[in-house]
């Protein structure tokens, strides 16, 4: 019961902010859900307790319909990797919704915005709590939800309420995807408990299936299905452009779910998937590559972008990558170390430039986001300059920091997965470098050199309150420390404790490499990381001129990545506006009701028609209803006559 | 000795007739009307209490020669009755008001027609079965046409009088052959007989059934026997429609059940395969019918016929099981039609119907509890999950799939998708149109109540689905 | 002594009439008379059946039968009374204010 309360308790925050919010909560509804976020966060640790002392939970808690072989049950499974999540989720979750009372106060749907946000905590901890793929497909689709919810908060903002329609949409393809799966596995298996599926994933290896003339693996295709999800969600290759776009919501929201928790259930997914995916090279082989591209593709991006979210937005796509590198090359528990670590160092980078949006709004700067815009914020700021500058010394992979060990393993484990390895471990070694200089790049344009705004502005700009500066130290400090939890062995030989920690769920990541190879890679992602920051530091701060003469030396590059490959213009003229043309009906339609009312008149108007046809025959003369039944019971007869 | 027993068994019924009585005495004595109907209420719950009583203490089995059972199977339609009556009621009471009808009678029948159904559902004689029937019968005739201004309401009793003669007929017609057949009345004697005589292949048993069926099909409005049930549903005042679509159509089902499984559970067979079609054809009609319906009484009767059909499956498929899961349907079905029809009543005013899908555009704006509710009942009238509809579908077509009959589950599903067309309708009127003009509602305290309770039930059943299908199970099996 | 098949003929064509009657008149009272001929029919065959088997509840259930009609007939004529007040008209397929 203890377990069933984590959701629960945002569950209750929601209903009772959805409720009484309007009338009776307003503005003091942080009341109701902060105190529910950390109620789930001590539970949350408690439970990690729990699986510390070598306990896995596995209960049904509701068997909600239960008819022969088919269950649908709300049941929890808490392993190893599901307790990480719970720790990552309920931390962070806490952290942000203390920052929001400061960020989000006087906003009109402050009620709301909590509503939601407790609302997504509940469904990601189902969906990282489920012991069945439905439960998990629930949770799935239920963050998506929130998620649209949450981006397009400003509704009245056209970007935003544009930017939920297209996370909206482009989820839809990876969901569907992700939906088929699931059914498929229902079809393979006849169950869709994890215990069940996973116990029988071996069985099902050599079986093939027929799909679309071609023999399939069903495993693979299983595998594929579920990762079309992820991809989706995750915001991989080819189905990363909502992602920037999300950023038009709140940054708390921005924080939570689009860097820290809702974007890493794919890989969260493909780690629980773990059995199946093993058991499909091809799968596995998909994953990889499509990670390792992803990072340096929206490394490349990251590095020209001005909108200090966007930049961020672009890192985590990027970042999203190395989880799914390292998944890709089984080494799951790699993936799941820097999913921990990313998510406070990433929500750190989200909150701080957050702090930096909001002083900037309050001092009455209207291009709060624009990086070339800011410039000399340290002295205005100085603990979000700290707060930012540990962050960004993590996510580059300084060592000591936490984001070094979590992502020196996955270059590591890249580097010992044979050619296609080496080839990945290549492109994430370059990302790196990219990693390192368009993170300095941020701190160097918003914090360092002169404010490029008016002076009026810059006299308004002061520190944000304690409400954010504190989850802020407290982010920072995990931003910092949560990385010792995995040491390289070849520094401490005990070191890695959640590798050993995760091992019962995920295993031990193959291949054994030499003491030089390890250093090696070490050295070289050390030697990326000070390149990038070197390269960030001549140009941003030495030789500030530099980046225009770049720019306009390599224009066709810049406007290349500026325009983020034009990826974004490309769906838009080859899907997005046919369909879009088709969408807009809908939506719009959907609120002035034309559609719906089409739909239901329309679509099937053959139906229709048919409908109003046979209507006719209800005459209103009862003798012809009495006709019709004489001649329904003489039809029976006749029928049982000639049926003998 | 015997005799007591009987009269204790039967209490629960002679305490609604005296009840009825009562309302018709009182009817004269009392000036506020609203008394007749707390007066109704309270003989009712102690008509139910005396039931819950009888059931508790263990009282079970057959009496008056073995025509009346007092059995599990029975109760649970009673309390399928009970229900139905007492809501009706409660929503009835201010739309009385509005029409000016006479309360004490419309009450009295109410309840008369309720212990028709109760006789029905106990009755294991064909004798005490048409008696049932024909107690029921004929005061929904009279109900239908209560309102004596209203052209409509003239029509629709008429036309449920005339038909609902005519099919009695047939039934009587069917009990004639059997008794002919077989020498007796009572349900068990005629199946030992007709299973010792081996008269289960005759050409006249045969003739029997599908008599039977043509009654009790005109009852639960099966097609291509349900043509009386859109007009009269339309015509009829909407708390006796109401009650109609719940009431009778349980009882019918639930003297189809046990004239199908006890009389003639050896042409099981036989009679599948007859009533296979016949669902299809109902849930067809039904659902395609109702798509170009704009009265929204008249779309809810042809609802009704369609879910009929769904009930009818889990006839169709022969197994205790699946009658089960007819069961759980029934009750299902009732809630969430007495609070889809307790919306519609409340639209109801002083010379203005409420009946027209127009009525309801924009109703969100202005009354934002009320289409809340309505949008709770239709969609779990579609059968969308975590609504009592969804449950109640999904256990139907999971025994149908079970009993083998997937295709009829694959056709069942999708003229399911096509009724989410008609009932989402509402819906999008309610919430996504501009209000025509200015509705107010007829609310009451005990609407509210009836409303509550109904969509406590429906979400209810629809999160806990185990309680009402375990009830079912062992109200049938014993 | 008449065989029963002759009642069982007997009735089934009365039987057959009275459903006749209701399909084809358009004059509500024959509709109502017709009504009548079809349970009488089934009066005729529960008496011979009664006889012929030797067992009472036939001709029990042909008093339950005729006190029902009565009942029946009471209402129907009832609502007939009620309906004529309204819409001055007997003839069946003039009745059709509700349709489709």
């Amino acid at each position: 019961m203890k377990y069933a309360l984590i959701p629960l308790l945002p569950l209750i925050a929601f209903m009772i902010n959805i409720l009484f919010g309007r009338r009776y909560i307003k503005d003091k509804a942080h009341w109701v859900s902060v105190p529910a976020v950390i109620g789930s966060f001590i539970l949350a640790v408690s439970a990690f307790m729990d699986v510390k002392a070598g306990n896995v939970i596995n209960i049904d808690i509701y068997n909600w319909i239960a008819s022969g072989s088919f269950k649908v049950a709300i049941g929890f499974l808490i392993d190893p990797l599901t307790a990480v999540m719970l720790i990552v989720v309920t931390s962070i979750s806490s952290l942000i919704f203390i920052y929001s009372i400061g960020y989000m106060h006087g906003d009109g749907g402050y009620y709301r915005f909590y509503a939601y946000l407790s609302l997504f905590v509940f469904s990601m901890l189902i969906l990282v709590m489920a012991n069945n793929f439905l439960l998990l497909y629930f949770g799935w689709e239920a963050v998506g939800l929130c998620s649209y919810f949450l981006i397009g908060f400003w509704f009245h903002k056209k970007s935003a309420a544009d930017a939920g329609k297209k996370a909206f949409i482009v989820n839809r393809f990876g969901d569907f995807g992700f939906g088929l799966g699931v059914i498929l596995i229902f079809l393979t298996f006849g169950s869709l408990e994890y215990t069940h599926v996973f116990g029988h994933a071996s069985v099902i290896a050599g079986k093939t299936i027929n799909f679309f003339g071609y023999d399939v693996g069903t495993i693979t295709l299983i595998c594929l299905l579920l990762f079309c999800g992820a991809v989706g969600k995750s915001a991989q290759l080819p189905l990363h452009v909502w992602l920037p776009d999300a950023m038009e919501g709140p940054t708390p929201v921005s924080a939570l779910i689009h860097a820290a928790t809702m974007v890493t259930a794919g890989v969260f997914m493909v780690a629980r998937c773990n059995p199946l995916f093993d058991l499909s090279p091809v799968a596995m082989n998909t994953v990889a590559v499509v990670g390792g591209v992803t990072a340096i593709f929206a490394a490349t991006i990251a590095l020209v972008q001005n909108d200090i979210k966007r930049v961020i937005a672009y890192s985590t796509i990027s970042q999203l990558g190395y989880m799914f590198l390292a998944l890709g090359v089984g080494a799951y528990s790699a993936g799941i170390f820097h999913l921990y670590t990313h998510a406070y160092f990433k929500a750190l980078l989200f909150l701080a430039s957050g702090s930096v949006i909001h002083a900037l709004h309050h001092a009455g700067h209207h291009d709060e986001q624009n990086m070339q815009k800011m410039g000399g914020l340290k002295k205005h700021m100085p603990t979000t300059y700290i707060v930012f500058i540990l962050a960004t010394l993590s996510i580059t992979g300084i060592p000591l920091f936490s984001g070094f060990f979590s992502k020196d393993e996955i270059l590591y484990r890249a580097f010992l997965g044979g050619g296609l390895g080496k080839f990945l471990w290549f492109l994430a070694a370059l990302a790196a470098l990219m990693t390192a200089f368009y993170s300095w790049r941020l701190i160097y344009l918003t914090f360092h050199g002169k404010f490029r705004g008016s002076d009026e502005h810059e006299h308004h700009i002061h520190e944000s309150p304690k409400v954010i500066t504190i989850p802020l130290w407290l982010l920072a400090f995990g931003a910092v420390f949560a990385g010792y939890v995995g040491i390289p062995p070849i520094f401490y030989e005990h070191g890695d404790r959640i590798g050993e920690f995760l091992a019962p769920v995920l295993g031990h990541p193959l291949g054994h490499g030499t003491h030089a190879e390890e250093i090696f890679v070490i050295a070289v992602s050390i030697l990326v990381a000070l390149a990038g920051w070197f390269i960030a530091y001549t140009m941003y701060l030495k030789k500030t001129e530099l980046p225009q003469k770049l720019e306009a030396r390599f224009q066709p590059l810049h406007k290349l990545l500026f325009n983020k490959y034009y990826i974004d213009e490309l769906y838009s003229k080859t899907l997005v506006q046919p369909m879009l043309r088709a969408s807009d009906k809908i939506f719009l339609g959907f609120f002035d009701g034309r559609i719906i009312e089409g739909v239901v008149n329309g679509v099937p108007s053959f139906i229709a028609s048919f409908s109003r046809g046979l209507r006719r025959i209800q005459t209103g003369v009862f003798s012809s209803y009495a006709l019709v039944m004489a001649i329904g019971a003489l039809c029976i007869i006749a029928a049982m006559v000639f049926w003998k | 000795m015997s005799h007591l027993r009987s009269m204790i068994l039967i209490s629960p019924e002679l305490l609604l007739v005296l009840t009825a009585l009562s309302l018709l005495l009182l009817d004269f004595l009392v000036r506020r009307k609203g008394t007749l109907a707390v007066a109704g209420a309270a003989g009712i719950f102690i008509s139910a209490y005396v039931n819950y009583r009888l059931i508790k203490v263990g009282m079970t089995g057959g009496t008056i020669q073995g025509m009346f059972a007092f059995d599990g199977y029975a109760n649970f339609f009673k309390l399928i009755f009970y229900t139905t009556l007492l809501l009706t009621i409660l929503l009835s009471v201010k739309y009385l008001a509005i029409e000016k009808i006479s309360a004490g009678e419309y009450y009295s029948l109410l309840i008369f027609s309720t212990v028709g159904m109760m006789i029905m559902a106990a009755a294991t004689d064909l004798l005490m079965l048409y008696l049932g029937l024909e107690l029921m019968a004929l005061s929904t005739y009279i109900l239908a046409g209560i309102v004596r201004g209203d052209r409509r309401s003239n029509e629709a009793a008429l036309k449920y009088f005339f038909l609902g003669a005519f099919s009695s007929a047939f039934l009587l017609y069917g009990i004639t052959l059997v008794y002919g057949l077989t020498g007796s009345t009572n349900l068990r004697e005629i199946a030992s007989a007709l299973h010792s005589l081996k008269l289960a292949e005759s050409p006249i048993t045969m003739l029997s059934l599908i008599f039977f069926i043509t009654a009790f099909g005109f009852k639960i409005a099966l097609a291509p026997f349900h043509m009386w049930a859109p007009d009269v549903y339309e015509g009829a005042p909407t708390p006796v429609t109401a009650f109609m679509s719940a009431g009778p159509k349980a009882a019918g089902f639930a003297v189809m059940g046990r004239v199908l499984f006890d009389v003639f559970g050896g042409l099981q067979m036989q009679w599948s395969i007859i009533l296979e079609p016949l669902a299809i054809l109902t849930i067809a009609v039904g659902s395609i019918i109702a798509l170009s319906q704009t009265n929204i009484k008249r779309m809810l009767a042809y609802s009704s016929i369609a879910h009929a059909g769904y009930a009818l499956i889990g006839i169709v498929i022969g197994t205790p099981e699946g009658f089960v899961s007819t069961m759980n349907y029934l009750m299902i079905y009732m809630i969430m039609n007495m609070g889809a029809f307790g919306v519609v009543i409340m639209l109801k005013r002083e010379g203005f119907s409420g009946e027209n899908l127009e009525d309801y555009a924009g109703l969100a704006k202005r009354h934002p509890v009320a289409s809340a509710l309505m949008l709770v009942f239709m969609f779990s009238l579609t059968g969308i999950p975590p609504t009592a509809g969804f449950i109640g579908k999904f256990y139907i077509f999971m025994e149908a799939v079970y009993a083998g009959h997937i295709y009829l589950v694959i056709i069942a599903a999708l003229f399911s998708a096509v009724s989410a067309f008609f009932y989402l309708r509402v819906v999008m009127y309610m919430y996504m149109k501009e209000p025509a003009g200015d509705i107010s509602l007829s609310t009451s305290k005990t609407a509210g109540i009836a409303l509550a309770f109904a969509v406590i039930m429906v979400l209810v059943i629809g999160v806990f689905p185990s309680l009402l299908l375990n009830f079912a199970r062992n109200s049938f099996f014993g | 002594m008449v065989p029963l098949s002759w009642y069982i003929m007997l009735s089934a064509v009365v039987f057959s009439i009275g459903v006749l009657g209701f399909l084809m008149r358009r004059n509500l009272i024959m509709v109502f008379l017709s009504i009548e001929l079809m349970l009488n029919s089934i009066n005729i065959s529960l008496a011979a059946f009664s006889h012929y088997l030797q067992s009472i509840t036939g001709q029990i259930m042909v008093f339950l039968v005729i006190t029902v009609a009565a009942a029946e007939a009471a209402i129907g004529l009832a609502i007939l009374m009620a309906f004529y007040k309204n819409n001055p008209t007997i003839k069946a397929d003039e009745i059709n204010l509700l349709k489709g």
